[in-house]
């Protein structure tokens, strides 16, 4: 990697380093969260690189602490992460002509701060001839602090005194993301669908509840977005 | 099934999904009816996780002021409205919910 590759790269992981501190202890929480619900050290720490998805190894992580059946695990994960095809939309453009092996990597480190930090760089700057090592940069960037933190709080999680009540650190995780998402009626009707069908669905079997809750308050954001 | 194969699985699927329109642009583009509807996944999978978690006990509805979580989640969610910020919000949830069970 020369010059202007590196160049790139280097800027890629500077856009994302502010990112970095947020994400910090999101992974730190995972990996206590991984290791309270009973998975090994090398699992818990595997998961952030095979699944690499922060919200959704939080999810995987509380429904097998439940024993839910792997197939609806595995679903649930797939549902948690159905946004990603949205950020796969919008910069699939911009790495068009890039060869297979770059769309795959690219692919693989697209998280929501990636997206975020080489969305950014694209629609400054247009397809450049360096465009993707940014990216990757910001790829790169994300994936080391998600390993690195995900690692510190497999083994920090063990020295929290269990009347700390660490499970409860998972809901309040998810009501500071869901908080600053609710700026619209369609949303925050997808919200409250999506909670109370959980709650009226958690005896379904399987674990099947928040599947179904997810999709009842996605079609109520829709209904209600299309009446506005 | 093992976990690995849940993470396996997972991991597919996510994978699936980063690189859906990556790979497939130039012959397929978004419907617009599910670019709307991507929108509305995070908030639905989140609040279907945080309802029974702070709503319930032992897969009952528990709606009482005995339910600490309940309350502690009450305090989170004002720092979250007024800090709009996720660690303080966590770390007065975390807070109310210690406190409440020393208390109670």
């Amino acid at each position: 990697m020369s010059g202007p590759k590196a160049a790139a790269f280097w800027a890629g992981v500077r856009a994302e380093s502010p990112l970095l501190l947020g994400v910090f202890p999101f992974g730190m929480i995972y990996g206590a969260l991984a290791r309270d619900a009973g998975l090994s050290v090398a699992a818990s720490q595997a998961m952030s690189s095979i699944v690499f998805g922060g919200s959704s190894q939080f999810v995987a992580a509380k429904l097998i602490k439940e024993s839910a059946p792997a197939l609806v695990i595995a679903l649930t994960i797939a549902v948690v992460n159905a946004r990603h095809m949205l950020y796969s939309a919008s910069v699939a453009e911009y790495v068009r002509a890039l060869p297979l092996r770059w769309k795959l990597l690219l692919a693989y480190l697209l998280t929501d701060e990636a997206y975020a930090a080489a969305i950014v760089h694209y629609e400054a700057e247009g397809v450049t001839p360096h465009g993707h090592w940014f990216f990757l940069g910001a790829g790169v960037a994300l994936w080391t602090c998600w390993q690195v933190s995900t690692a510190l709080g497999v083994f920090a999680g063990a020295a929290i005194p269990p009347s700390w009540r660490l499970d409860f650190a998972l809901p309040l995780t998810f009501l500071a993301m869901v908080v600053p998402t609710l700026k619209d009626r369609a949303v925050a009707g997808a919200a409250l669908t999506a909670g109370l069908v959980a709650l009226l669905a958690f005896a379904l079997p399987y674990k099947l509840g928040l599947i179904a809750a997810a999709f009842a308050g996605i079609a109520a954001g829709t209904l209600l977005e299309r009446r506005a | 099934m093992s976990v690995w194969g849940i993470f396996a699985l997972g991991g597919l699927f996510t994978f699936a999904t980063r690189f859906s329109f990556i790979y497939a642009l130039g012959r397929v583009r978004i419907p617009p009816a599910l670019h709307r509807a991507l929108r509305f996944v995070p908030p639905a999978v989140l609040s279907a996780i945080i309802f029974p978690e702070v709503l319930m006990t032992d897969g009952r509805l528990d709606a009482g002021l005995g339910n600490h979580r309940m309350l502690a989640a009450a305090v989170a969610l004002a720092v979250a409205a007024r800090t709009k910020k996720v660690l303080p919000t966590i770390a007065a949830g975390m807070a109310a919910l210690l406190l409440l069970s020393r208390l109670g």
